[in-house]
């Protein structure tokens, strides 16, 4: 087809036999996975399938049971996740956390924590290098506000933003972090169809800026559309991978989907 | 600090500085003086629970100890070891910073209300101790005859000389919070206020900030401490219990929670109500100050500021 199915090259996210148990629950089962360098990655399943848990232990926020996850060659598995942040992986929630009574700027401010030094003393004692970090924060908020398209919109409060806004907004939030890795969890849960094509381009524009970008998703047009590869996994495993075409027709994936037992 | 915070703080300074002399000349009320000095130390502690409580949503019920610690080691430093003030003052602020840490670090790692129920036991254990540890601390009946305060070679002999000196100091720690607050630190204080799991996957790091907020808090709370001790130059653990702690959150809670502002103006106005207006009552005082903190919950969750500022348009928060 197009080049939407280009061949990756390096592994940029590599997953080992991850597994996640929470007491006698097993979410994730060994998942062993790689995620190319450059590509848009969907990762697809149906409800509590683990694609959550799987994003949570890549971004840190739960530590896998068993199994190693490596991010450009190093394990990241335990560190917790301002560290992984640092490193280059941000993502965005399924139930939006922005900071709400905060401005949709300075969420975007935020963003630039890990790039930024500043601490107690320097702040408040407003030393010259501090101000001149705080105006450059300023500028590059603007700058990721204006490729998201909601500079209009900055001194709001990002509660007071439309849900679609404020998926967006998380986005923003995201990508000021500058990540090597952006995870997507549903970022189009509750969007309407004009919303959901905008953020289809938008996810293709993150892409072609370098960002490796991987999305849960169950919009399955959007998944379609956008996606270079997909990884399916049902019930904490892996059940398939690849590009959407070869997907659409598997015959395991058309099982999970449409029940059978 | 925005502009418009530039001007209420040029204009709080004046009225701050013109304040003796509208009172001094009226005998009634002369002795305002005398109690701004303590509203003005009080301030110092409560610039710092709005600091921890208001901005990083971490409750501390050991700011009295804290206090305590820093009026305590500047009492026995110069009172029994002849130590001058100066160099007491910051021994006591690095006690309570030192301790802060300690307690903190097991506290804060964990999500949640820990800090609230480790700093209850921390201060039940300080209150004890300045209780117990008669030989240094005197026991209940405390210290008394310590020495006053010299700044640059003046002696701050008159109530209006440390009235300037306190609220000076007010005015000086109050620009530091409003700075900290207005920087990439503060905007992460309030992220962990309100998303913890957001801001840690935004890269900040919680635990390592919300541990150097209750520091600071505990550093501003024991250098009140040791302006208190000096102002006074006699004291006992009474002022250094649970009551206390929750005075200060009090003051902080009517003023308004998330506001610098609004910590002085509750303070200040607590301080009035607790030392002059509510006597009256005796016993029954403390059923006075719950009464105030239901109005408050229930009819200005945000404090009194928030009568003096508009409120954003929220549409869906």
């Amino acid at each position: 087809m197009d080049e939407r199915s280009k061949r990756p090259h390096a592994a940029l996210l590599q997953l080992r036999n991850v597994q996640m148990q929470f007491g006698g629950v097993t979410a994730l089962k060994g998942i062993s996975y790689d995620v190319p360098s450059g590509i848009v990655q969907a990762v697809i399943g149906p409800n509590g399938a683990g694609k959550t848990t799987l994003f949570h232990c890549i971004s840190g926020l739960l530590t896998p049971t068993a199994g190693e996850i490596l991010f450009r060659g190093l394990p990241i598995g335990g560190l917790p996740p301002h560290r992984i942040a640092g490193l280059g992986i941000s993502r965005t929630f399924q139930h939006v956390a922005l900071f709400k009574s905060m401005t949709v700027l300075e969420n975007v401010m935020i963003g630039r924590h890990p790039r930024t030094f500043s601490g107690f003393w320097s702040a408040g004692l407003r030393f010259p290098r501090m101000r001149r970090e705080e105006r450059r924060i300023l500028e590059e908020a603007g700058h990721y506000l204006e490729f998201v398209g909601l500079s209009g919109e900055r001194d709001l409060p990002a509660g007071a933003l439309p849900l679609g806004k404020q998926k967006i907004l998380e986005i923003a939030r995201a990508l000021a972090t500058q990540p090597t890795l952006l995870l997507l969890d549903e970022p189009a849960g509750g969007l309407n169809m004009r919303e959901t094509e905008e953020l289809g381009e938008l996810i293709l524009r993150i892409c072609e800026t370098g960002i490796t970008v991987t999305l849960v998703e169950h919009d399955m047009n959007l998944v379609m559309e956008i996606s270079h590869r997909i990884l399916v996994i049902h019930y904490g495993e892996h059940l398939a991978t690849g590009t959407p075409e070869e997907i659409k027709d598997h015959p395991a994936v058309i099982e999970a989907y449409l029940g059978g037992g | 600090m925005t502009r418009k915070d530039w001007r209420i703080f040029l204009l709080t300074a004046l009225l701050i500085a013109a304040f003796p002399w509208m009172v001094q000349p009226v005998k009634a009320v002369s002795h305002y003086v005398d109690v701004m000095v303590f509203a003005g130390i009080f301030a110092l502690v409560c610039l710092g629970v709005t600091m921890l409580m208001g901005y990083a949503g971490q409750v501390s019920m050991a700011q009295a100890a804290f206090f305590g610690i820093g009026a305590y080691t500047s009492a026995i430093l110069t009172g029994r070891f002849a130590l001058d003030p100066w160099l007491a003052m910051p021994a006591g602020a690095s006690l309570a910073a030192l301790v802060a840490w300690v307690v903190g670090i097991p506290a804060l790692r964990l999500k949640g209300h820990y800090l609230a129920m480790a700093t209850l036991g921390f201060g039940v254990i300080v209150h004890i101790i300045l209780n117990e540890e008669v030989e240094w601390t005197g026991g209940p009946s405390g210290m008394a005859d310590l020495p006053g305060l010299h700044v640059l070679g003046w002696k701050l002999s008159t109530e209006l000389a440390w009235y300037y000196f306190v609220w000076g100091t007010v005015f000086l720690a109050l620009l530091f919070c409003f700075h900290v607050l207005h920087s990439r630190v503060g905007r992460a204080l309030r992220a962990i206020h309100e998303e913890e799991s957001a801001a840690e996957a935004m890269g900040v790091p919680t635990a390592r900030y919300k541990v150097q907020v209750f520091v600071l808090s505990a550093v501003l709370a024991a250098v009140a401490g040791s302006l208190y001790t000096h102002f006074v130059t006699c004291l006992n653990p009474s002022s250094f219990n649970l009551m206390w702690s929750i005075r200060f959150i009090l003051m902080v809670m009517v003023g308004g929670m998330q506001s610098l502002w609004g910590a002085l103006l509750g303070t200040v106005l607590m301080t009035f109500v607790g030392n002059e207006w509510l006597h009256v009552f005796a016993e029954f005082e403390i059923l006075v100050y719950g009464a105030i903190l239901l109005v408050v919950a229930l009819f200005l969750p945000k404090g009194l500021v928030s009568l003096f500022t508009r409120k954003p348009i929220v549409h869906n928060a």
